[in-house]
């Protein structure tokens, strides 16, 4: 069993294709992988039926020579994610019993490509957190563990918003899992599980069928084990849409392809900008050293790296929970107990909007509502919102004019490593800081990777980031390729299946 | 801490809430969220926090920036102006917490 589940994809994709395993064989090893970890808390709903069929119909598939690029894959979908027939709640008491009629276009291009779906993953309530706390479904536990200090022996937070979908990867409960990414929610959860984790360029993912948080920052994207996994299903989340407005028609470059250069050239050429205002005082030295670290690996495979300046960078995290506050609080609006979802009874139209509302969202999301409605209510509108808008503006041209000069920036994914559940700050913006360095490639709409790169002195893992212009997804491949190969990174968490 | 980095300081922080409990309220109404009185102190010192801490975008200039609300520069792409889905209301209803033949039920808003 724990040689399965030791599988990434790619790997499992071959041994599926030459008949090793089937893929209802690899499907129930990983049914059985999230039983046995389900201490972790990180399914919210496991559809074991539905994942036997679809592996019965991948097995034939692959027995005709039509097997998709993931067929028999096994894979935990996030709770934003919109699926026919299988109860959908964005981890919210408002969405309790929602059962969609539609597929979302990610997920209906993952089911295409023959993936099979284990079941729906726990997130932040309304993917609006950094430590997966805020879930109606209560936290989730990460499968990592700190082997000395402070934390040893303490429940880890696997991050947020995407904090079950990084616990499953790393308890090897799923073997991909899709997540959403709108201030760091692929990225932070990725590097505190030791994993890779993806937002692609504004775009690249419909959002059809996503539940809508802040739409001009939201972006889908993969979770995976490594580089290769995580080009292979991008590769298939990816696709031009028309039931969504802001998607991209531009062809994905070929992914499969940028890692093969990489594998045979390193990135000779490549210029990397190392961001100065990237170091934040009181970070930690070990933030510090890794980052040095890649900076020397990716130097030593043949990069420049050079120091750049993105002068607005410090005004991004509060035009974030000005913009992204604001956007939700207008997306949220539909949550009214009339068309979906809960309702609590009131004698007007009005105390039922209200009574549902208020009982219906978490604490976290009523705050960023309220957030919201204030920076957007009249009197305040241009001096919050429009002033973020501006900030916006500047910080997308900050990346414009040193992607002039660079192919793509190295920083940290995250100030820190994964933290004790339920002891971060009460204090709300404390929390909102483990976002600092994923924010601005939300607000410029450009892609941004984090790979795992070591081990903090606690034996828990760190993340490097990459960030590419527009469209360079190749770019981010290319570069985290060669950090992986460098970094070597081969730890597996201690809460993981076997 | 230097001028340029990331504010992890919360020192900004003044001992009068910018946010009072009529405003609580009174964006509450906007919202449609009934809050609960004993919320109120809660939500004034959190919010005032956070409305205090974005206020250090008024040391950026932006005087001749133009606000940027999408991020793709592209105009919105038109269709035709035809019925693309649609006619299942029973699809359409299905989630309704109240229904009555095909109708969507709200309490009564007219006297």
């Amino acid at each position: 069993m724990s040689d399965i589940l030791a599988m990434t994809a790619v790997a499992a994709r071959q041994a599926l294709d030459n008949k090793s395993i089937s893929a209802v064989e690899l499907t129930e090893a990983y049914i059985k992988a999230g039983q046995d970890t389900a201490e972790n808390n990180a399914y919210v709903l496991t559809t074991p039926d539905k994942a036997i069929d679809m592996a019965k119909a991948s097995d034939a598939r692959i027995a005709k020579g039509d097997a998709g690029l993931l067929e028999g894959i096994p894979i935990g979908v996030k709770d934003m994610f919109c699926t026919k027939g299988v109860e959908t709640t964005a981890s919210s008491r408002i969405l309790k019993g929602f059962v969609p009629t539609y597929e979302s276009t990610v997920t209906q291009n993952l089911w295409q490509d023959g993936a099979v779906m284990l079941g729906k993953i726990n997130c932040d309530e309304f993917a609006m957190g950094s430590a997966n706390e805020t879930s109606a479904f209560g936290a989730v536990i990460n499968p990592w563990t700190a082997s000395d200090g402070p934390l040893k022996g303490k429940a880890l937070t696997p991050g947020g918003s995407s904090g079950g979908s990084a616990a499953v990867m790393a308890a090897r409960s799923a073997l991909l899992a899709p997540g959403t990414d709108t201030g760091g929610s692929i990225r932070q959860p990725a590097a505190f599980c030791g994993l890779v984790g993806l937002k692609p360029t504004y775009g690249r993912c419909s959002r059809l069928g996503i539940v809508a948080f802040a739409s001009s920052l939201d972006q889908a994207g993969p979770i995976t084990r490594d580089v290769a996994d995580c080009a292979l299903m991008m590769t298939s989340m990816a696709s031009y849409d028309k039931g969504d407005s802001t998607s991209i028609d531009a062809p994905m470059p070929d992914l499969m392809a940028a890692l093969t250069k990489a594998k045979n050239e390193g990135v000779k050429g490549m210029r990397i900008g190392i961001p100065d205002e990237y170091t934040i005082d009181g970070m930690p030295e070990q933030i510090v050293t890794l980052w040095e670290q890649g900076r020397q690996w990716l130097e030593d495979a043949g990069a420049t790296c050079v120091p750049v300046s993105l002068p607005h960078t410090k005004y991004a995290l509060p035009a974030y929970y000005i913009i992204a506050p604001a956007e939700a609080s207008s997306n949220l609006a539909r949550y009214d107990g009339v068309r979906y979802g809960q309702r609590v009874d009131g004698a007007t139209l009005d105390e039922m909007y209200a009574k549902t509302r208020g009982a219906g969202f978490g604490d976290e999301v009523k705050r960023r509502i309220l957030i919201g409605t204030y920076v957007l209510s009249a009197g305040y509108y241009d001096a919050y919102y429009i002033k973020a808008q501006k900030i916006r503006r500047l910080i997308q041209n900050d990346f414009h004019q040193v992607f002039s000069g660079v192919d793509a920036l190295l920083t940290p994914s995250t100030p820190s490593a994964a933290f004790a559940l339920g002891e971060e700050d009460k204090d709300p913006v404390s929390m909102f800081l483990n976002d600092v360095f994923t924010v601005p490639a939300n607000l410029a709409g450009i892609p941004a990777i984090s790979v795992p790169a070591g081990l903090s002195s606690d034996g828990l893992p760190l993340g490097l980031q990459l960030i590419a212009p527009a469209l360079r997804e190749d770019t981010l491949i290319e570069g985290a390729a060669m950090l992986e190969k460098a970094a070597g990174f081969n730890h597996v968490a201690s809460g993981a299946a076997s | 801490m230097s001028d340029k980095n990331p504010d992890f300081s919360l020192d900004h922080n003044s001992d009068h809430n910018v946010i009072d409990k009529t405003t609580i309220q009174k964006i509450a109404k906007l919202a449609r969220i009934e809050i609960a009185p004993e919320r109120e102190d809660t939500l004034c010192g959190e919010l005032s926090t956070i409305i205090s801490w974005v206020e250090q975008l008024g040391e950026c200039d932006t005087a001749h920036v133009e606000p940027l609300a999408s991020v793709t520069g592209h105009s919105l792409p038109m269709r035709d102006d035809v019925v693309t889905s649609g006619d299942d209301p029973d699809a359409v209803l299905s989630n309704a917490p109240e229904e009555a033949s095909h109708f969507f039920v709200v309490p009564k808003v007219v006297e």
